[in-house]
């Protein structure tokens, strides 16, 4: 089989297949059961750290784990 | 010892320059050899003056390059909004194509000029300095890399110069904004994986745990148009010595991939990169957080999935297969509900606070802008139609349609991050005045309203012309019939054009006296609080 066969081939089936269950996988993933309080955290983004970087010792909003 | 390696580099690099310069086998590119050796020999003696300093361990944003980057983009925004509006002049009076520039002031130059200015120069400025602005408070960290950041902003003005003065004298690849000769392609690649890397490495030392969308939108900007960039322009060479090249596609294949490059520069350069702009600096005027943060993360990814696939539509009627023109059309059509979802995201962060409307003319702007992107992104996916497309196509019509999303979207979101920013960039209270944003905002809007309208009217209007056919099948119109009827349509927009042009010397004059701490007392009524 030609190259431009092959890869057409796998284009139109699993790399298809793929992108389209990442894609609906967004969905699910934005809709989390929990994502609630975290989305509401990043939604505040932009109001803290206006003027000045986080201090170093701050890690008030670090992921869970790294505290 | 880096002193050292950047000095050694930089006479290589110069020296190279200078080889080229002396071998060139055409003029133009002689120029733009003599004009990087020029800033080879400043950035040169400036680094041999500066060798053994004391640096100050910078703490803090840097803030620096973001003022450079506004004032950048103020500049070029000018530039290239005096060349629309030139070049619209010419095609309704077509002496302006005047005969002592000897072509270099003609519209066939000219043209690609205006559009890489307002494109590249004012869009590219604004992406980057609102982009380090953004990355740097959502991330509660410093730009990564020191003075990379200033590496990509000098690096960037030399791509447009380089650019622009190409245009002028008559090099061209002949792919639509993406104009500039191999050279200059590579020296934006550089610029631009170093783009990459310091705004990726300020999101890795990030202090926030999540990445707020904004930088969502702007990665996805910065790593599309590395690959659009890279991918468009592969192309060999006729000499190293000379400005011309041969694109490695040919026929249909470089026709489809101009378009899946010139598409997807409006998918995520004037799209993704600007909807990082409205999802920091909307929710900071309105002082509300985003409407849906749920909302914005699915529009996140349908954009990116379904923008890719949409610039077939281009080629709508050409030796493109049917499945492929197909194929383009429907993503277009689909793609107006993430552009939707969008839309209705940023406006209703206003939900609770639509009061502002009235009294804070940079939210106004912000506004409108979203109702612009709301308006082009129907229209853009309605043209996309084969049906439409077969009146549409080659007509004025998309003209007005580019130019309601450039002017309306890009245009109006970029005014309201400027004014945003310009009073925290140099710490002044607030603006010199706010009803100079006022006149900036219906000159503009008027502006617009002008261009869209007439551009729809002539645009229709052409492309009827050019189909209808007497009772015996013959076309009844010549070419040169329609171009005629188009005149009083063609000063309307460049009527349009001045307004426009007006409207951003007013906020040109306005950010100058706000930067220089300068604040007019006399404020106007109508920006009273609503409480």
């Amino acid at each position: 089989m030609d190259t431009y066969s092959l890869l057409r081939q796998i284009a139109d089936s699993w790399v298809m297949l793929f992108l389209l269950i990442f894609f609906i996988g967004t969905w699910f993933w934005a809709f989390r059961p929990g994502s609630r309080p975290i989305h509401d955290d990043a939604a505040q983004v932009p109001f803290r750290h206006e003027d000045a970087p986080a201090e170093d010792g701050d890690d008030s909003h670090a992921p869970e784990g790294q505290k | 010892m880096w002193d050292w390696i950047k000095i050694v580099a930089l006479g290589v690099v110069g020296l190279l320059a200078a080889l080229a310069a002396n071998w060139a086998r055409d003029i133009p590119y002689m120029v733009h050899m003599l004009i990087v050796l020029a800033v080879v020999a400043v950035v040169f003696i400036r680094t041999v003056r500066q060798m053994g300093d004391e640096r100050l361990v910078d703490t803090g944003y840097n803030d620096g390059v973001v003022r450079a980057g506004v004032i950048a983009t103020v500049f070029w925004g000018i530039a290239g909004f005096l060349v629309g509006t030139f070049i619209a002049f010419q095609l309704a009076f077509p002496g302006l194509n005047w005969e002592f520039t000897q072509g270099a002031g003609n519209f066939s130059r000219l043209r690609p000029l205006h559009t890489s200015a307002v494109i590249f120069a004012f869009g590219g400025n604004a992406l980057i300095a609102t982009s380090f602005y953004v990355v740097q408070r959502t991330s509660a960290a410093r730009l990564w890399g020191g003075n990379a950041a200033w590496f990509v902003f000098w690096g960037y003005q030399l791509f447009i110069v380089l650019a622009a003065t190409g245009y002028l004298m008559g090099v061209t690849q002949s792919r639509e904004y993406a104009e500039p000769e191999w050279y200059v392609d590579l020296w934006l690649t550089i610029v631009w994986v170093v783009y990459l890397g310091v705004f990726m490495g300020t999101l890795l030392k990030r202090k926030e745990p999540h990445i707020y969308v904004a930088n969502w939108f702007f990665l996805s900007f910065i790593v599309t148009v590395a690959l659009l960039h890279v991918v468009n322009n592969l192309a060999i060479p006729v000499s190293v010595w000379g400005s011309r090249s041969v694109s490695l596609f040919s026929g249909v294949q470089d026709a489809m991939t101009q378009w899946w490059y010139g598409h997807n520069a409006v998918g995520f350069f004037l799209t993704a990169g600007f909807l990082g702009m409205m999802y920091y600096f909307v929710p900071k005027q309105a002082n509300k957080p985003v409407f849906s943060y749920k909302l914005s993360i699915i529009h996140f990814w349908a954009l990116i999935f379904i923008y890719i696939w949409a610039g077939p539509h281009h080629l709508h009627y050409t030796a493109l297969p049917d499945w492929a023109s197909t194929l383009g059309m429907v993503f277009s059509i689909v793609l107006w509900m993430p552009s939707w979802g969008g839309m209705i995201n940023g406006l209703m962060t206003l939900s609770g606070a639509w009061d502002k409307i009235r009294t804070d003319p940079i939210i106004r702007m912000m506004v409108i802008s979203i109702g612009f992107y709301g308006m082009s992104t129907f229209e853009g996916p309605m043209m996309s139609i084969r049906a439409v497309n077969s009146l549409s196509h080659y007509t004025d019509w998309t003209i007005g349609h580019v130019h309601s999303g450039a002017l309306g979207w890009n245009g109006m979101i970029t005014f309201g991050a400027l004014y945003f920013l310009t009073p925290k960039l140099w710490g002044r209270e607030r603006l010199y005045s706010l009803s100079l944003v006022n006149w900036h905002f219906w000159l503009a809007t008027i502006g617009i309203v002008l261009y869209a309208a007439s551009m729809w009217v002539t645009g229709i209007m052409e492309g009827l012309m050019w189909r209808e056919t007497d009772d015996q099948g013959f076309l009844v119109n010549a070419f040169a019939d329609t171009v005629d009827a188009k005149f009083p349509m063609y000063v309307v927009r460049g009527t349009g054009g001045i307004l426009y042009l007006t409207g951003a010397l007013i906020m040109a004059y306005n950010l100058w006296m706000t930067a220089f701490g300068k604040q007019r007392t006399a404020a106007a009524p109508a920006v009273a609080p609503a409480e």
